[in-house]
């Protein structure tokens, strides 16, 4: 089993976000960064299909230099070896993000593209495009799957479960293929010490993927307008328990 | 002209598709032009009854006999092949998991961008979008490429509204050639869960815990309180990550997206993740003991102090009666 694992780096955001003078990014100065939640869980899925089957497990992201860390991340939860597509700061869009990683499997690819598996978030927390994986594969001419919440390998086959309103839809495709994920597949491990060490040593490849043009261009980015609520505060501690309890009454949660 | 991709699922029309169409009708009169709503699948057909009054000149019921079951591609090839014929400006979907899907697919096949999960359009030479990002915590300006434009349409930015006047629209079945691989992707099964008892999507009430909740075990006294007032128990990203809850029960831009008419908000503070999920519900509740956690500010009311504390004297004072 060889695994390509896709994974995006993005600010760690908390309660707040600030924008940049030109309102073309948020300011990150006093943020960490993080892999995108679905693609966290990416990451996780290819770690233990490969702990499972055997194989290798590769981790690939666009983005400036710092994205290493979000690389290094992920190979000391047990990916094995990473792939940095090394672009200056600023927005590739989905179309590009696509084009550049298609390039990158193209270049390294052995007997065709090389993985039989290639794992993506369904979309990403910053830009939530919900497209990538979907161009990647078909670039490759590979069935994709979208927003899965439940995979088996079996018999050189992925069987895929989306969760929907009624229940779960099943999928199933042949491998190769391209899978798109939903947190909640996993529960991602935190990288250990020893994984910390051992990524280390894990080699990073590093690319310089050219522009191809952006179809879709951000402009700007704004906050949307506040809806100015006011708090009305019941009081501290156990004291406050009359009035909440007044409260569920008078918004009929429990009968008064 | 301007097609909007109609979402069901086996024939239940989704809300999402009639904001959609909601949407594209304002869009079309802005732009001087028709609008063609696209429904896919034998099962489609007695929906178009229903979407008369959403005003749009033509409903093209597309259908074919692998069509029965949802096939993202199958369905792509529907909306290439009526782009090619009709030269529509725009195409629109719901922002929808299927939605989203449908349209990256034609966007790839047809190497055009398309812009995800728009709130306004402003068409015109550069035609402009508002996305959403961070889950509608952020709103974007872009500019977007491409003949036809090719977007969709963010679930509640608009209701459904029925158009004041409306003509009868023309109806027409259209079956477009299909190719294999266009099956490739398709639903083989579908397993169907039933709901037991109070869901986060349809609790009244929905109390939630995060890191102040501190464990597993923290969630019993979350629990008592929900089965007192009717309501769900879920959870902050934390709470899931950690392993207290499952992941089904996360409130958040990962998790649910719940709207209840109330929701009582336990050691949470308030980050952008968890507002994306709870920010639906009529009226907040927020307990914290710290004075400064964010989500106070975006509440209706609030009690400084421990969860841990406050909850146990809220039901004790709900069991005096």
């Amino acid at each position: 089993m060889n695994i390509l694992v896709c994974i995006k780096r993005v600010p760690d955001i908390g309660a707040k976000v600030e924008l940049t003078g030109d309102r073309r990014a948020i300011v990150t100065r006093n943020l960490g960064f993080t892999i995108s939640p679905h693609e966290e869980c990416a990451v996780e899925e290819a770690v233990q299909w490969i702990e499972k089957d055997g194989g290798v497990s590769t981790v690939l992201t666009l983005g400036p230099d710092g994205a290493e860390e979000q690389l290094r991340d992920s190979l000391a939860r047990g990916v094995d070896r990473g792939i940095l597509l090394e672009v200056e700061e600023g927005e590739w869009d989905p179309g590009e993000t696509a084009r550049a990683i298609v390039e990158a499997i193209r270049a390294g690819g052995r007997e065709g593209v090389g993985f039989d598996l290639f794992l993506f978030g369904n979309e990403a927390a910053d830009t939530g495009d919900f497209q990538v994986g979907i161009r990647v594969a078909h670039a490759l001419n590979l069935p994709c799957v979208t927003g899965i919440k439940h995979l088996e390998l079996v018999d050189n086959k992925a069987v895929c479960k989306r969760e929907v309103d009624s229940g779960w839809e099943v999928y199933e495709v042949p491998l190769p293929a391209v899978i798109t994920v939903k947190e909640g597949i996993n529960l991602p491990r935190y990288p250990s010490l020893r994984g910390t060490m051992k990524a280390k040593k894990k080699p990073v490849d590093r690319v310089r993927p050219e522009r191809s043009g952006a179809g879709l261009q951000m402009l700007e980015l704004s906050h949307p307008p506040e809806q100015g609520k006011k708090v009305e505060m019941l009081g501290e501690g156990s004291a406050a328990a009359p009035k909440v309890v007044e409260l569920l009454k008078d918004l009929e949660v429990i009968p008064s | 002209m301007i097609i909007g991709l109609v979402e069901h699922d086996r024939g239940v029309l989704e809300e999402s598709s009639l904001q959609m169409l909601t949407f594209a009708r304002g869009l079309a009169a802005r732009m001087e032009t028709s609008l063609t709503a696209v429904l896919v699948g034998p099962e489609a057909r007695p929906l178009a009854e229903s979407l008369k009054p959403y005003g749009m000149s033509n409903i093209i019921l597309a259908e074919g006999d692998r069509l029965e079951h949802y096939a993202p591609e199958a369905w792509a090839r529907v909306v290439l092949t009526l782009m090619e014929e009709r030269r529509p400006e725009v195409v629109l979907a719901p922002g929808t998991d299927r939605g989203n899907e449908v349209m990256g697919h034609v966007g790839a096949k047809a190497d055009l961008p398309m812009a995800a999960n728009c709130s306004g359009m402003h068409p015109g030479d550069p035609f402009k979008v508002t996305r959403l990002r961070w889950g509608s915590s952020l709103l974007e300006e872009a500019v977007v490429e491409g003949d036809p434009r090719l977007a969709t349409v963010a679930l509640h930015v608009m209701e459904p509204e029925e158009a004041s006047l409306f003509n009868e629209p023309t109806m027409e079945v259209f079956s477009p050639v299909f190719e294999d691989t266009d099956f490739r992707v398709r639903v083989t099964a579908l397993e169907e869960t039933v709901a037991d008892g109070i869901t986060l999507k349809t609790a009244p009430v929905v109390i939630g815990g995060g890191r102040g909740v501190g464990s597993e075990e923290g969630y019993a006294v979350l629990e008592e309180l929900a089965g007192l007032v009717g309501g769900a128990v879920g959870g902050s990203r934390v709470a899931t990550n950690n392993g207290w809850r499952p992941h089904s029960d996360q409130i958040g831009l990962t998790g649910n997206r719940i709207a209840p008419e109330l929701y009582i908000a336990c050691g949470i503070s308030g980050a952008i993740q968890h507002m994306v999920g709870c920010k639906g519900a009529k009226r907040i509740l927020v307990i914290n003991n710290d004075p400064e956690a964010a989500l106070f500010s975006k509440a209706d009311y609030g009690v400084i102090g421990d969860l841990h504390e406050v909850l146990p004297a809220i039901i004790r004072e709900i069991k005096k009666g």
